[in-house]
């Protein structure tokens, strides 16, 4: 009886496990019953993780990178991309700080230094990666081994940046030797330039007209080299005025600016042995707000009808507005700046412009002072450099001298 | 009294009659619209000022004129005071007082960053600058002065040698000939598309070339005669055909925001367009 019953079971099973084999290769039955479909099977995971700090940066940078997996080939379609995951722990949670698409192997794992941000990512701390190989099908894919610990940190040096530091140090020493020739004495030329020439003439102008000078130092920082460059301009300006006792005007758009022109204009008149002609009213703060401080400036010209106007420094929108009224209040304007977009409207308005590099000339031409000539000559032989350099490297480019063109490409951070 | 102050002041009541009327329309217009009454007043006040503020500015194309001034002072008085507030709390609020001080941060209503000592750097280079007020410390104002001149002339050395010098000169290197497939392929693929090759050769040579006068021409230690004398003034063409090219560019920019205020006064405040 016994025998007779598992015989029974056994057919029972066995007709059971046949019956569902069928129900598999079968087409569904008609019935509305629930057939699960079996899951794709996952990609292949990722081998030969790699994880290290981020090099030549601030810090809060790791770099990952890897093998492609074996299922991103060309062709195949298992692969849909790589998401990236982090952890304090190898025991995780893992967070996902980035996906990258098929085809690449990198990924930068930058976060911030900020600790209120929620990216923050503190330097000297133990990381962990995974990287995940993603399906089409978002809820299959295949994690590659963790990796870690790894630590970020902040590097003193930037290798990438030491082409600059060759051509800092090249500079350096030139501008040093020709600043020291120049103290020995040595008489450095530089050829005359037409714009600085009549700035003695337009001073002598307003001398004789009985007006004022308007000096505009543009809308540039303290910080810009076109302001500074400007600086020196108006130091030599202001002496020049405080000789021929003929009156200044500098509207400044910058309250740093204003204070540095202040002090400017003081050391010229102290120079020129007229401290008591000096007023601080000449250098006067407007506003810093850009078309607001040019109607303020329009302004002046139209009502205190300077004899010249003279615009050095860094300049925009405001550029033609400004040397249009000056032409309409009949001043001679001498203009200089290195925005190259304004410069255009110099050249048209103005009776004399100083493109670019020569602005920064004028300030040495006019002080011929040896630092400043010295700087000149040294930035002459840069630009020489720079001929040569163009030269040799339109030839490199042309036979294929990929080492020496490199050598050029550096990365911007 | 005389002519020309009674004209003045005919014009002056013409003017504001004219503000009182284009104000009282244009809050008309805007109550219209289902606006409560107080943002109609105001919304009717502040079109009608911009837009004769405008008019007042645009009146300096005819010649300096009270209401020019009027424009003008508003104007630089309003930015003025503008830029301090956003100074204040922008700069000493918003990055100063978190890396400070919590107790001042919650009174600000800024959320605390962390005590950072570094940050009285900037604070006691900003009190020296403010001794330029007394006479007798006033010198000690140089020293922050020194401070932001030569700090942001060194840091702007190495940005603008990176940007100037040597991504200038890696421009440089064009090669000669581009794609060369031979003399028969060069013309009967003859093109004057911008990525055509005989439009990318001439692009190479003209960069090599106008690079290389260009710097002929800013070089300062030598007199323009001769073969540099020839390349100076290939370099002064370049340069002005650029800045000519660059002229009519920036003009364009300029007449669209023209067109902006005009759009302005006639669709914003005369209601004319759509």
């Amino acid at each position: 009886m016994k025998e007779i019953l598992m015989v029974f079971l056994a057919l029972l099973l066995a007709g059971g496990i046949s019956s569902a084999g069928a129900q598999e290769s079968a087409p569904p039955p008609d019935t509305g019953t629930l057939v699960v479909t079996p899951a794709p099977a996952p990609p292949a995971p990722v081998t030969n993780l790699n994880a290290k700090d981020k090099p030549n940066d601030h810090g809060a940078g790791v770099v990952v990178t890897w093998p492609p997996s074996a299922d991103d080939v060309v062709g195949s379609t298992k692969v849909f991309g790589y998401a990236i995951l982090r952890a304090a722990t190898p025991e995780g949670p893992f967070l996902e700080r980035g996906r990258v698409p098929i085809g690449e192997g990198v990924f930068e794992d930058q976060g911030s230094l900020d600790e209120v941000s929620p990216d923050y990512m503190a330097d000297h701390v133990d990381y962990y990666y995974k990287v995940r190989v993603i399906s089409p099908d978002t809820t299959v894919y295949a994690d590659s081994e963790i990796i870690g610990p790894v630590q970020s940190s902040g590097q003193w040096f930037n290798t990438n940046k030491v082409p600059v530091l060759i051509f800092v140090l090249c500079f350096t020493t030139l501008a040093i030797f020709f600043i020291n020739h120049a103290r020995r004495g040595a008489n450095l030329f530089i050829r005359p330039l037409a714009g600085i020439e009549a700035v003695d003439e337009a001073i002598g102008r307003a001398t004789e007209m009985g007006r004022p000078i308007l000096y505009v130092l543009g809308l540039g920082t303290a910080s810009e080299i076109a302001t500074i460059a400007s600086f020196t301009i108006l130091g030599r300006v202001s002496k020049k005025v405080a000789e021929y006792q003929t009156g200044l005007i500098v509207p400044c758009y910058d309250p740093i600016v204003m204070t540095v022109a202040q002090e400017t204009v003081k050391a010229s008149y102290l120079d020129a042995g007229r401290p008591d002609a000096y007023n601080d009213d000449m250098v006067y703060f407007v506003t810093q707000s850009q078309f607001a401080y040019v109607a303020a400036v329009n302004g002046t010209m139209l009502r205190e009808l300077p004899a010249t106007n003279i615009y050095m420094g860094k300049f925009f929108a405001e550029s033609l507005i400004l040397a249009e009224t000056g032409a309409l209040a009949g001043s001679i304007q001498i203009a200089g700046t290195d925005e190259v977009a304004q410069i255009p409207f110099f050249v048209v308005a103005c009776d004399y412009t100083l493109i670019g590099e020569e602005l920064y000339a004028a300030s040495a031409y006019l002080g011929r002072e040896p630092v400043l000539l010295g700087s000149l000559k040294a930035q002459d032989y840069a630009k020489a450099a720079i001929m040569i350099l163009a030269v040799v490297g339109f030839l490199a480019a042309n036979f294929g001298w990929v080492d020496f063109v490199n050598l050029f490409n550096v990365p911007s951070n | 009294m005389s002519t020309a102050r009674r004209t003045s002041l005919i014009i002056l009541a013409a003017v504001i009659i004219l503000f009182l009327v284009s104000w009282f329309a244009k809050f008309s217009a805007v109550q219209n619209t289902g606006a409560p009454f107080g943002i109609s007043v105001r919304d009717g006040f502040y079109i009608t000022l911009a837009a004769f503020c405008s008019l007042a500015i645009f009146s300096f194309l005819y010649k300096d004129n009270p209401y020019y001034k009027f424009a003008e002072h508003l104007f630089v008085g309003i930015s003025a005071a503008y830029w301090m507030c956003v100074g204040f709390w922008s700069t000493f609020v918003g990055n100063f007082i978190p890396k400070v001080s919590r107790t001042l941060s919650d009174f600000f209503e800024v959320p605390f960053k962390s005590f950072d000592i570094f940050y009285f750097i900037p604070l006691i280079l900003g009190i020296l600058l403010l001794l330029r007020l007394s006479n007798k410390y006033g010198w000690l104002s140089r020293w922050s002065l020194a401070f932001i001149v030569g700090t942001t002339a060194g840091l702007n050395l190495i940005r603008y040698l990176r940007s100037d010098f040597i991504s200038q000169v890696s421009n440089t290197f064009v090669p000669l000939v581009v794609d060369w497939k031979g003399i028969d392929a060069f013309f009967s693929d003859f093109s004057l598309a911008a990525n055509g090759q005989f439009i990318m050769i001439l692009g190479n040579w003209v960069v090599f070339i106008g690079v290389f006068c260009g710097l002929v021409y800013f070089f300062f230690s030598k007199e323009h005669k001769g073969f540099f004398g020839t390349a100076s003034r290939v370099g002064v063409w370049v340069l002005m055909i650029t800045f000519g090219a660059s002229f009519g560019y920036t003009v364009m920019g300029r007449v669209s925001l023209l067109v902006g205020r005009l759009t302005f006064l006639f669709g914003d405040w005369l209601g004319l367009i759509d």
